[in-house]
């Protein structure tokens, strides 16, 4: 529940702060034993409240320095063009109040199209590529945003149960504007069979919420002769209201 | 090209876990650099991330954030005015993977102390991301710092945490600056917060 302490804009001290959106009830519980790695792993005593101050509502401005010409493109890192699917991913970061979030740092990781990470611990009996490596970074346009060239990651198994297999995916990494906002996160393909016995997909408890993983096929970025478009848009937790402008609406 | 884009669905993109490969892209090379080597002042955060059974967590990462030594951010949302960074290269943001046995670090300064959203002051301190793999929503904790008693006994988000777990948050000399170990589970569990 969003705290009372974390009001915006509390004359004490004139701090007029943004306040982000609760949205803890969005995200997977910590606790989700399906997944095993969690049992060890996740905090057992509870959560205890930060109220949103300006550590929370500020954050680093990313990207200048770290994002070369051609990071987003995954297909031209080496002499060769990797084999697989070719992709285009794209789509818009913005808040859960509707802005755009312009200059944010995108970073994507993924396994390549026959579901071998380029990784010293991932070592099951897939070829790697000599000509992907994985890694894309962009940084999000002024309307928020993005786009990736890349080929289709395929499935792998892992060891979290028996003929366990992760669906296909793309992991995501985002900074948006504030530290409240940061965001990682893994974009699915649509219609996978392995969905309802991944219990990482499935951590997340509420099916419309766990749907917002899904990217979509898209006719408008898929490019004639060249490579299928997929849509996936983020979206970053917002801001509520401030009590100043609710106060004008009466 | 990037398409056009049309604002639609504007519910919250549910977090997903980091998972064991996050080294392909995440780690920067001066990612543990908050601020520049050289810079004068500056020390070293630096701790070990341990599970529940009290094993290293070797493929996690640690991520800080923070004001800078005046207090201040470089950020339009700071309501005192956006303030240029007042150290050369003070980039206020620290990444670092875990190495094999669950280490990290970060070159830093000592952030000043802030106006609390209640009243008073916040004690000196670093906002904390840890992502691993397991963890499916990232954890956030603080580094408050142990030659700052004063500050500490006053600092509202400190004060809201049982005592006996404070200790948790703050950070101890170190000969090369502090350490600061982070447990997710089990015994003398740190202090992670909701925000």
């Amino acid at each position: 529940m969003p705290p009372e302490t974390a009001a915006p804009g509390p004359a004490r001290t004139g701090l007029a702060l943004p306040h982000y959106v609760d949205d803890g009830a969005v995200h997977p519980p910590l606790h989700s034993p399906g997944y095993r790695s969690t049992v060890r792993r996740a905090p057992n005593r509870p959560l205890v409240l930060l109220p949103q101050g300006l550590t929370e509502v500020t954050g680093p401005v990313l990207g200048e320095g770290l994002v070369r010409p051609g990071d987003g493109d995954l297909t031209r890192q080496h002499d060769g063009e990797p084999v697989g699917q070719r992709i285009v991913v794209s789509g818009q970061v913005r808040d859960s109040d509707g802005r755009a979030v312009p200059g944010a740092l995108v970073e994507v990781w993924q396994a390549n199209a026959a579901g071998r990470y380029r990784h010293d611990v991932d070592n099951w009996p897939a070829p790697l590529d000599p000509n992907f490596t994985g890694l894309g970074r962009v940084v999000t346009d002024p309307h928020g945003g993005y786009r990736f060239v890349t080929v289709r990651p395929g499935a792998y198994p892992w060891k979290n149960h028996q003929n366990a297999w992760r669906p296909a995916h793309i992991h995501f990494s985002l900074f948006g504007r504030a530290f409240t906002q940061r965001l990682v996160t893994q974009m699915y393909f649509p219609d996978d069979p392995l969905f309802d016995a991944d219990p990482i997909f499935t951590s997340v408890t509420d099916p419309a919420a766990r749907q917002r993983l899904v990217s979509r096929f898209d006719w408008d970025t898929t490019e004639p002769e060249w490579a299928l478009g997929y849509v996936f848009d983020l979206v970053l937790r917002g801001r509520d209201a401030t009590p100043f402008e609710a106060e004008e609406d009466e | 090209m990037i398409p056009p884009v049309t604002p639609s669905q504007t519910a919250v993109t549910p977090s997903q876990t980091v998972g064991p490969f996050l080294h392909i892209v995440l780690p920067w090379p001066d990612g543990p650099d908050v601020v520049p080597a050289g810079t004068p002042g500056a020390f070293v955060v630096s701790g070990t991330v341990r599970d529940g059974n009290g094993d290293p967590v070797a493929d996690g990462m640690v991520e800080t954030w923070q004001a800078d030594p005046d207090g201040r951010f470089d950020h339009p949302d700071d309501p005192r005015g956006q303030a240029g960074p007042s150290l050369p290269g003070f980039r206020g943001f620290g990444r670092c993977p875990t190495d094999g046995a669950g280490r990290f670090w970060v070159r830093t300064v000592k952030p000043g102390a802030l106006p609390s959203p209640d009243g008073g002051m916040q004690a000196p301190h670093l906002d904390v991301s840890v992502f691993a793999r397991g963890l499916l929503h990232r954890l956030v904790t603080r580094v408050y710092f142990d030659d700052e008693p004063r500050a500490n006994a006053a600092d509202p988000v400190l004060g809201s945490v049982d005592p006996a777990a404070r200790p948790t948050l703050i950070a101890t000399g170190a000969p090369d600056g502090y350490r600061f170990d982070i447990r997710l589970q089990g015994d003398g569990e740190t202090v992670f917060f909701a925000l």
